[in-house]
């Protein structure tokens, strides 16, 4: 090897080692953010392990949630999220997914931008204003006009019994709803997108009408991206906090009337931490985060395969 | 020859685009036409002005006249949507809807035209599937995934979506380009069957491809019509120079 090879050779060495230094450490950053996980779960874990011992299913199924007495259940805030978060959903999919369709189908190119990044734009409102309208204008309003009338003329259901509150379920199911929109509408917009022109060209070509199109060839072709969408927006919705806590009445009690006040799992553990003095008290409520943390990992998971089965799907030419 | 669709001054815009330049054509009923020419001719747009496809791209502007029998297709009055009953579309690649079987594709577009019932739709899914010489490969799984299906029975299981709308023309676009020969050569021989009951119109770029299928030819350059009239005099006599070229491939 002549001198000058040599030369040449030991300075690629060094872009070389460069390159395996740099790998290591983006791949150390990576792992420090699985770490964190892991370790969070972990540590949460440990500490939920007295009120585990202490309660075992008893805390998941009993209603009684008394820290004096030392007595833990968690089932009013387990109802509490999963019925606020479900019917929110129920209530944002049709008003999202119809958003989507007329930005991505129906709207000039202009007018769809436009109602595109304003419906983005409600995502980035922090949730604490959020919660601050619905206290001081939505609550009010639910207490003066919605409620009466919910109760005059369908108080024979048992879902609108009780005096109107104004704050209560259907304050957070309606805050819930707000929140959960842009992210519904905007995903939703994105699998649309990813609709291939030549499977609406194929509808339209048989004399299929706009809605038609859309009924025949978009949906169906991005249906488990919807279903998705819809599944990442309840995970949104489950662990909602800040607005949700200030307009859901933080009562612990499971009652079918959507006027009644509730309580939510992330709503009770934002209250209840820094009074948290006994180490059951605070034990428990590591567990309900536990649960909280695993119901949320389990709906994202869930929603990021279904919404990645469709949009990989264009580039393998239309195949499922 | 009873003249199918007369084509008068027609022109299409894409934005500043001019792609079809003053284009005037006779296209006569039950025959097929080909419509050949070098890529980026206009040959698809031209196609797809016949059954007003361009309507689904805001940018697109078209001019001049299609007579389809007596109905003026770009008059005020008249329906785009009626009028993709009358004129079928089978498009380069197969575009069977991935989330319906076999079945449901078949009469996913008769199905617009209203409800119609179970002995019916039975008969009409036997009917076209024969016609495109699919159902033998595919009656014992109808109500399997269309993308079960190798591409050229998709492309077949397209035309026979197209033919079960009864339209009286179809419009092909370059439909085997995407397949195999031996699929190629099904298709071309469905093409010479379905003439007897429809007009059908093809765009293709492959030059052995026209010359098999086709009973007439329109040569298209830049979006101008060069020169049109039988297949065989087109092939073996053109009168244009260029079309002459084209044939015999020195350019295109």
């Amino acid at each position: 090897m002549s001198h000058d090879e040599e030369v040449r050779d030991a300075r690629f060495a060094g872009r070389f080692d460069g390159d395996r230094i740099f790998k290591g450490i983006t791949l150390g950053f990576a792992l420090t953010v699985i770490l964190i996980l892991l370790l969070m779960a972990a540590g949460m874990a440990v500490e939920a392990l007295p009120a585990m011992k202490r309660f075992g299913w008893k805390f998941v199924s009993g209603s009684d949630w008394d820290a004096v007495q030392g007595s833990f259940g968690a089932l009013p805030y387990i109802w509490g999220s999963i019925v606020s978060s479900a019917l929110a959903i129920i209530a944002a999919t049709p008003l999202s997914v119809g958003t989507a369709i007329f930005i991505t189908e129906l709207a000039p190119r202009k007018l769809g931008g436009a109602i595109a990044s304003l419906v983005e734009l409600l995502a980035a409102i922090p949730s604490v204003i959020y919660g601050l309208w619905g206290v001081v204008v939505m609550a009010p309003w639910l207490q003066k006009t919605v409620e009466p009338f919910l109760i005059e003329h369908f108080g024979f259901l048992p879902l609108f019994r009780g005096p109107p509150y104004g704050v209560g379920m259907l304050a957070a199911i309606f805050i819930i709803m707000i929140m959960i929109i842009p992210i519904i509408t905007s995903i939703t917009k994105e699998v649309l997108l990813a609709v291939p022109q030549s499977q609406k060209e194929a509808a339209v070509a048989l004399g299929a009408t706009k809605w038609e199109m859309i009924r025949m060839a978009v949906l169906p072709y991005g249906r488990s991206g919807i279903l998705g969408a819809v599944i990442l927006g309840l995970g949104r919705a489950i662990g909602e906090t800040m607005a949700v806590t200030m307009v859901i009445g933080n009562t612990p009690q499971i009652s079918l009337s959507l006027l009644d006040p509730a309580y939510t799992m992330p709503s009770v553990i934002a209250n209840e931490f820094a009074e948290a003095t006994s180490k059951l008290h605070s034990s428990a409520l590591m567990e309900i985060g536990l649960i909280l943390l695993a119901l949320t990992l389990i709906i994202n998971i869930t929603a990021r395969v279904l919404i990645w089965s469709v949009t990989s799907k264009q580039s393998a030419g239309g195949r499922r | 020859m009873t003249t199918k669709i007369k084509i008068e001054n027609l022109n299409v815009f894409f934005g500043e685009t001019h792609a079809v330049k003053n284009v005037s054509l006779d296209i006569p009923q039950n025959r097929v036409t080909a419509i050949i020419g070098p890529s980026g001719c206009g040959k698809s747009t031209i196609l797809r002005s016949i059954n007003r496809m361009h309507d689904m791209i805001p940018a697109a502007r078209v001019t001049g006249r299609i007579v389809i029998d007596t109905t003026d297709i770009y008059d005020r009055t008249s329906n785009p949507v009626l009028i993709r009953r009358r004129v079928g579309m089978v498009f380069q690649k197969p575009n069977p809807f991935p989330a319906m079987s076999i079945y449901d594709n078949v009469v996913a577009g008769y199905k617009l035209g209203g409800r119609l019932n179970r002995g019916d739709a039975d008969e009409i899914v036997e009917s076209s599937l024969k016609r495109v010489a699919l159902w033998d490969e595919v009656k014992d799984r109808l109500k399997s995934n269309a993308m079960d299906l190798s591409g050229g029975q998709q492309q077949r299981l397209c035309i026979a979506r197209t033919i079960a709308i009864k339209p009286d023309v179809i419009l092909m676009d370059e439909p085997a380009s995407a397949l195999d020969p031996l699929s190629t050569l099904k298709i071309e021989e469905l093409i010479e069957e379905l003439k007897d009951k429809y007009t059908i119109v093809i765009v293709t770029h492959n030059m052995q491809q026209a010359a098999r299928v086709s009973d007439d030819t329109a040569f298209f350059y830049l979006g101008e019509l060069i020169e049109s009239g039988g297949t065989r005099k087109i092939f073996t006599n053109p009168e244009k120079k260029q079309t002459e070229d084209y044939i015999t491939g020195r350019f295109g």
